[in-house]
């Protein structure tokens, strides 16, 4: 119940990492962290998620992406939603991280720096269409609960922060 | 006690419902962009936490009852809520007034929950506390903006300050589902948190330039199903839909 470690059997890695998040399509469950365990028994699976956010709508349709994707890999499976441990942004992948990147959201600082971003309006975030640092806090919250919006001062575009969560 | 914990959870899950649908009420009537999309953030965040509470009620209960049913089809008197999370959004500074004094609580609250011999209860809490601190800085935020700014602002936020104030002291009466938790290791004893309570608010008022109200006046009933007026109204809203189509689903 309180380990960190994923346990997901590695014949199992492939299938899920085709799944996405809703919100996020260019990033994977995998890479998200959301997946804690899925492990065969007799030919089904049983699958642990974790939401990022406790209200995030994104985990209802993630557990049925996962059922979908491992139906066609032949296995019935079993979805659980569990809460301990709590999801941290530290969870993302490297891979997770230059995904979101790519896709034009920041992603999260070290919880130290994303502090001084969000409370003492340091400019610490880079811009994700010109690499700026020169960039402001627009609104605390963003389209969706796990992101705040910047603006960056130098090419002026707007983007998305993903907020650190630990 | 599994009465009792069934009453328990109930008193932490709809003071969480009942705000989540207040700050829901502000969707697309926020006095602007970014403070629409905070406050129906947060309320999305009340409404997870409120299913993960919920959904262990239901399981408590062990009968037909679902999570959908607690939430939907109580009647007002079936509403342990504080009187604080019920009261209306009258003006912005209300709004904020309101979030702020609920948050400096259920931060407190949750800190303490994290602690519990209930394992469901304590992950709750320690999910929710990372979303609790968040909101707790937008609303402190708000209130020294608007405590610390124009005449005006700081006028109507002082007014709303002084109109929720009766409110608070209810947040730390103990019900007798409460006492039996607090003996059992898994509940909060929530008279402890007071003190701790109105050292913060009265810190981050003087911060935000405004009075602490003196009031010893206060008002309770919410915790034992007796609420202000506006509960009706809000429930109105809340159950419409499961009431006039029963079961629906979408």
């Amino acid at each position: 119940m309180t380990t960190t470690e994923q346990n997901i059997e590695s014949i199992l890695i492939p299938i899920l990492e085709k799944v996405s998040d809703p919100e996020i399509p260019v990033l994977s469950i995998m890479d998200m962290g959301v997946v804690r365990s899925a492990v065969i028994e007799n030919n089904s699976v049983k699958v642990q998620i974790t939401p990022t956010y406790s209200g995030c709508p994104a985990m209802d349709v993630i557990g049925d992406d996962i059922k979908a994707a491992l139906k066609i890999a032949g296995y019935d499976s079993e979805i659980e939603l569990i809460l301990a441990p709590a999801w941290t942004t530290d969870w993302i992948t490297p891979r997770g991280r230059k995904a979101l990147e790519d896709y034009g959201i920041a992603a999260p600082l070290t919880a130290e720096a994303d502090k001084d971003v969000l409370l003492n309006g340091k400019r610490l975030v880079k811009c994700t269409n010109c690499g700026s640092t020169n960039t402001r806090l627009v609104s605390q919250f963003g389209s969706t609960a796990c992101k705040a919006q910047f603006q960056c001062d130098d090419c002026q575009e707007p983007f998305d922060y993903f907020k650190c969560l630990k | 006690m599994k009465q009792n914990l069934y009453k328990y959870i109930l008193g932490i899950a709809d003071n969480s419902l009942i705000l989540g649908q207040r700050l829901g009420e502000l969707t697309g009537h926020g006095p602007s962009l970014e403070t629409d999309i905070a406050c129906t953030n947060i309320s999305l965040d009340f409404f997870g936490q409120v299913r993960s509470y919920y959904q262990y009620a239901a399981k408590i209960a062990g009968d037909k009852r679902t999570e959908d049913d607690i939430a939907m089809l109580r009647k007002e008197r079936e509403y342990v809520n504080v009187l604080l999370v019920e009261q209306p959004n009258t003006n912005f500074a209300y709004t904020i007034a309101r979030q702020f004094l609920f948050d400096v609580y259920h931060f407190l609250f949750l800190t303490e929950l994290e602690k519990s011999k209930d394992l469901t209860l304590s992950a709750i809490a320690t999910k929710s506390l990372k979303e609790v601190s968040y909101h707790q800085r937008f609303s402190t935020d708000w209130l020294k903006r608007l405590g610390d700014g124009t005449a005006e602002s700081k006028e109507k936020m002082q007014e709303a300050i002084d109109g929720l104030w009766t409110y608070t002291d209810e947040l730390f009466h103990q019900t007798e589902a409460d006492k039996a938790m607090v003996l059992e290791g898994i509940g909060v004893d929530v008279t402890k948190l007071k003190e701790a309570y109105y050292k913060k608010v009265d810190e981050v008022l003087s911060e935000a330039t405004l009075e602490t109200p003196e009031s010893k006046w206060f008002q309770k009933g919410g915790k034992q199903g007796i609420h202000t007026e506006h509960l009706g109204y809000l429930l109105s809203d809340l159950q419409y839909m499961q009431r006039t189509y029963p079961n629906m689903e979408w």
